[in-house]
């Protein structure tokens, strides 16, 4: 099988391979860094290639000849979101503060993958420790939108939805505290998860906002992102918000979705406060034909009312930023990270104040001075406290929907993907594109999303967001699958392979 | 640093009253730190018993110590506190090279216990009560050493030097109400309140509470007001206070101090400051300023602590005996004087009388070396007795006077030695080569030297006056350089004079 | 409506150790102006009968045994460390001349 062949292959595909003998988790390793050295250049998903994969697959592939029984994705290639800390790779978050940073411990997600014999292909572009919707906040530059190249990939995730998008890697790892994931995945044709609160471990993932950060799939199936939900997913005792359920397989909730008939009396809701007047044309024809499509298959679609939803955005800036504040407090050069001595003598005072000037760039500086602000005298009850009451309120508005609907479906983000530099001195324009996705992370339910289409107004990708009550993951995969299903038959084929070619028009 | 201008005692106490407050540290000595599971120790190399969160390295999280909360709960127990239904912990935010996350994971709107009250017992037997406004878990910092400058203080140090091995030790910290009429005896409030804490966490086996090694740390505050008024006075809080005589000496000079400036016109700044064990004095710290913002929030990374009910009463019925109960037991078993039970509990010294009788000795021996020999060195030293020596120790070195092995003088020098980090009272004696020599061809050898040497003597002896033994005795003690039981001697020069 | 200058925004920076240009002080004065505008909204619906969430997901009572695990060597704690002893981490004077 040819190189070309094998970087388009699904993580499910690809392990299936892997399992018969038909093909090495060196061939396949080998593949993708190809593939990483042919586009990168262009893309930049990557901040940091790994030098041993082949030696990590190779490992794989000789365990395997030896007879060891190894999980079902052992050998499949995996890009690692850089907010994640390892051990054999620097863990930067995007910031130049931490440029060169090594973590002596790996992040649960990062160990509990290499326990499953998945192999780190490298860690990913990301907006500097996750503030941003873009990506353009990264301090090593931006990265590219596969789709056009002139585009932003979404963020702060936007290096490992294009890494998938662009074939670099089958399977990523993100983080989404306000959309993270889902927000990328709709604007790069590509699969998210943001997991229940709690359902995937924190442990090891540099904290942005803590009672809002999740770790979750980055993917190109439904499937795929069920597979790497399964070796990520569940309790961890360094996390004390780590949920102890025991989750039921999530790849077998997406192959039970694409199977068989879940739409069939499935309870869909639509937000009528999420009109559609708020959203770009070709975002909402394609957000209505999945509609129409899911109708058609046997679900019903039920509009209900979120009427707190209007304040989660406003909620999500207070809380983030004062969390982010104290998170942020620890890059202070003192045990690790950038040190800037402004002169000579300088108080350590000084040094922490000159050191946090030059390595954050301006959108860290502003929601740390913005959280400084929600948090401080005076001020926490009007902000953070009523921020936290705005949670309540939203949760609040889950509960009443999730008693009359199965899952709620919005459109992944009001536009698609925007060109780079457009809303960068915008920062307000730029927090607006996480309306649909916040309510989730304030309110700890899972979200996905899933390509519906490409807008009929600029040929860019468009994504359709589920989002199901608390622990209730397993039906986001069951009907997310359900419609992937159908709309690549419809298609004729993944959304993706509608995408340019890379690499070859330079 | 300038000289405060001090008043006297007694006339800065006409014409204020001076309204006291605490807020006590106690370590927790628990075998793992307050949110990690690394090593709650003392004294190792820097930087060796650390897990990622007390460094706050990128990615790590906090997970509470399951013991510390049942110890916090027991000691909220002991201050006669009510345990909060629900508590949780709130990040305190300020920046400090000693602080891993630049933040401190602490309590604060809701603390895991409040309400309650300590009796103290002052020397003359009377009882105050010291009102306790809560008690809250938190988690200690690391250690900072200064180095260059003159005097390695902070003040002019070239730079410092960081060791996080202390940040995330469990701390809980117990703050007191306003404490009204304590008048004269403020001192001794101060001391004997301390001294009562040290006692219940001891009872408590919850803390080594050893004040030299910071285990128990005391910030007082002390504020004055002129006689008949209502309004408080601006108060400072006096840190850094590491011993019991120390927040005793401590208070005594904020009163004064305070009361030479208000006398004066002046006005009190509301400051922290520190004790200075050298100089016996006082300096200022930090003005408080609107720097002090601490932006506390609720921990988002830790839960609430909701104690079972069904805990908070096995622990309540597990408590030990409190403090001054135990002193009416003690002294009635003890069999001691009002005064020779007074010099032990005043001595701050009444857990470690115990402890040593525990450890075998009989109370009359363990008072003996408590409020003599070790109360002698720690006055000369000036630290406190419990810090010098161990219970144990002093019990063993007890059991060697009681075996013959040591006489009360060689009994002294092994001590000596023992306080001086020599090790165990059995290898001071090996060292040394203290004990008693029992040896009795060695002692006869010596004897019959003297009585050869002396032979009037030998007259005597033989003529029945036998108290001329004891020249006899005293050339033989000095020939064995003391290390010879003279009872012993003495027997033996009656056998050789008879013989 | 909301109340940002430069002079608060210079305190925030103090608050937060970040050594604020002039120009970086002007130009978040002005964003932050139109950010809290947008978001004080919270304010008009968190009513006093709202109880405040701080967890997504209500847990208590997370604990940890009382063991020893997961911890660092010295030679791992010190290395990221921008300036160290060997054994410990060093930093500046914490105090300036004039204190
Ligand atoms: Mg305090
Ligand atoms: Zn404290």
């Amino acid at each position: 099988m040819s190189s070309a062949e094998l970087i388009t292959l699904s993580a499910a595909d690809l392990a299936e391979r892997l399992a018969s003998g038909e093909v090495s988790s060196v061939e396949v390793t080998r593949a993708h860094l190809d593939r990483i050295a042919d586009v990168d250049g262009d893309v930049h998903a990557f901040l940091h290639v790994s030098d041993h994969a082949l030696e990590v697959a190779d490992d794989i592939d000789r365990r395997r000849s030896a007879g060891e029984r190894l999980g079902p994705v052992a050998g499949v290639p995996l890009a690692i979101k850089d907010v994640l800390v390892t051990t054999d790779m620097p863990s930067t978050s995007g910031s130049r503060i931490l440029e060169g940073y090594l973590s002596p411990f790996d992040a649960t997600v990062v160990a509990r993958s290499r326990a499953a014999g998945l192999v780190p292909l490298g860690k990913t572009n990301m907006d500097e420790f996750a503030m941003g919707s873009s990506t353009e906040h990264s301090a090593y530059g931006p990265t590219r939108n596969p789709w056009d190249l002139t585009r932003i990939p979404g963020g702060s995730g936007g290096g490992s939805a294009a890494a998938v998008a662009a074939y670099e890697a089958p399977l990523a790892l993100g983080s989404d505290t306000g959309g993270s994931i889902r927000q990328p995945a709709h604007v790069t044709g590509t699969v998210g998860v943001k997991p229940t609160y709690g359902g995937v471990s924190r442990y090891g993932a540099i904290a942005l906002a803590s009672s809002l950060d999740q770790v979750g799939p980055v993917t190109r199936t439904v499937l795929d992102a069920g597979l790497l939900h399964d070796v990520i997913g569940g309790h961890d005792h360094h996390d004390s918000t780590s949920l102890t359920d025991a989750w039921p397989s999530f790849a077998e909730a997406a192959r039970e979705g694409a199977r068989g008939d879940v739409l069939k009396g499935l309870r869909i809701g639509v937000v009528k406060e999420l009109p559609d007047s708020g959203f770009q044309p070709g975002v909402s024809a394609s957000f209505h034909a999945a509609l129409t499509a899911l109708e058609a298959h046997g679900a019903q679609i039920v509009e209900i009312s979120a009427p707190h939803f209007e304040y989660g955005v406003a909620a999500y800036y207070l809380i983030l930023p004062a969390e982010a504040s104290s998170n942020l407090a620890k890059f202070d050069s003192v045990r690790f990270g950038m040190r800037v001595t402004p002169h000579a003598g300088a108080t350590v005072e000084e040094v922490m104040a000159a050191t946090r000037d030059a390595g954050f760039g301006d959108e860290v500086k502003r929601r740390i001075i913005l959280g400084t602000y929600a948090l401080s005298a005076g001020y926490y009850d009007a902000y953070y406290g009523s921020a936290q009451k705005v949670r309540t309120l939203i949760q609040r508005d889950f509960a009443d929907a999730f008693a009359a609907v199965d899952v709620i479906a919005t459109p992944s983000a009001p536009t698609t993907a925007f060109r780079l530099g457009e809303k960068i001195d915008d920062p307000l324009q730029m927090y607006l594109n996480d309306v649909t996705t916040i309510p989730a992370n304030l309110a700890g339910v899972p979200g996905i999303s899933i390509p519906s289409g490409l807008a009929d107004d600029d040929g860019l990708p468009v994504g359709i967001q589920f989002l199901a009550p608390a622990r209730e993951d397993a039906r986001l995969y069951r009907v997310g699958a359900a419609l992937e299903a159908l709309l690549v038959d419809a298609w004729g084929g993944p959304l993706l392979a509608r995408a340019p070619k890379l690499g070859e028009v330079r | 640093m300038a000289k405060d201008t001090l008043m006297d005692f007694d006339e800065a106490l006409e014409l204020f009253e001076p309204v006291l407050g605490f807020e006590v540290h106690v370590e927790l000595n628990t075998r793992t730190k307050m949110f990690s599971s690394a090593p709650n120790s003392f004294g190792r190399e820097p930087n060796t018993d650390l897990a990622p969160v007390d460094l706050g390295l990128p990615g790590s999280l906090p997970v509470v110590n399951e013991q510390a909360v049942r110890f916090s709960i027991s000691l909220g127990l002991a201050l006669g506190c009510s345990i909060a239904p629900s508590s949780r912990f709130a990040r305190k935010n300020y920046f400090y090279p000693d602080l891993g996350k630049n933040y401190q994971i602490s309590q604060y709107d809701e603390p895991i216990a409040f309400d309650g009250e300590v009796e103290v017992e002052l020397a003359d037997g009377t009882t105050v009560r010291v009102p306790i406004e809560r008690a809250h878990m938190e988690e200690d910092a690391g250690k900072l050493t200064h180095v260059g400058g003159a005097t390695g203080r902070i003040q002019g140090a070239e730079y410092s030097l960081v060791d996080y091995n202390r940040a995330g030790v469990p701390l809980v910290e117990i703050v007191t109400r306003p404490i009204f009429g304590a008048e004269h005896r403020a001192p001794e409030i101060a001391k004997t309140y301390v001294q009562t804490i040290r006692d219940i966490v001891l009872s408590l086996g919850i803390s080594d509470a050893r004040m030299e090694r910071g285990n128990l740390r005391c910030d007082a505050n002390v504020s004055l007001r002129p006689r008949g008024q209502e309004k408080l006075g601006t108060r400072t809080e006096t840190k850094n206070v590491n011993s019991m005589r120390s927040v005793e000496r401590a208070v005594r000079y904020e009163i004064q101090r305070q009361a030479a400036i208000l006398a004066a016109g002046g006005t009190i700044t509301q400051e922290t400051r520190h004790w200075h064990e050298d100089t016996g004095r006082t300096s200022p710290g930090r003005p408080k300023s609107d720097a002090d913002d601490y932006r506390y929030f609720p921990e988002p990374d830790l839960l609430p602590v909701v104690p079972d009910p069904a805990l908070i009463e096995q622990l309540r019925a597990e408590l030990p005996e409190p403090p001054p109960a135990r002193r009416r037991r003690l002294k009635a078993g003890w069999g001691f004087t009002d005064l020779e039970f007074q010099d032990v509990a005043n001595g701050g010294i009444l857990a470690e009388v115990e402890a040593t009788i525990a450890a075998g000795a009989t109370p009359a021996a363990a008072r003996k070396w408590w409020t003599g020999e070790i109360a002698r060195v720690a006055n000369a030293q000036g630290r406190e007795a419990s810090d010098l020596v161990s219970p144990t120790d002093v019990a063993a070195v007890q059991a060697l006077v009681d075996a013959g092995t040591l006489t009360d003088k060689l009994a002294r020098q092994v001590l000596e030695g023992v306080i001086a980090g020599e090790g165990t009272p059995q290898e001071v004696v090996d060292a040394r080569g203290l004990a008693v020599v029992s040896d009795d061809g060695a002692l006869i050898a010596a004897i019959d030297e003297a009585l050869a040497a002396q032979p009037d003597v030998l007259e005597k002896i033989r003529d029945g006056k036998v108290q001329a033994a004891g020249a006899i005795i005293g050339a033989v003690m000095k020939a064995m350089r003391g290390q010879a039981d003279a009872a012993r001697v003495r027997e033996l020069i009656l056998e050789r004079a008879s013989a | 409506m909301s109340e940002f200058t430069p002079d608060l925004v210079r305190h925030l920076g103090v608050l937060s150790r970040i050594q604020l240009s002039d120009d970086e002080v002007q130009r978040l004065t002005g964003q932050l102006d139109a950010i809290v505008d947008n978001i004080a909204k919270v304010s008009r619906v968190a009513t006093a009968d709202v109880p405040a969430t701080s967890h997504p997901i209500p847990l208590q009572n997370v604990y940890r045994p009382d063991e020893v695990r997961d911890t660092l060597t010295a030679a791992q704690a010190l290395q990221n460390a921008p300036d160290a002893d060997g054994s410990r981490f060093r930093v500046t004077a914490i105090l300036g001349e004039e204190q």
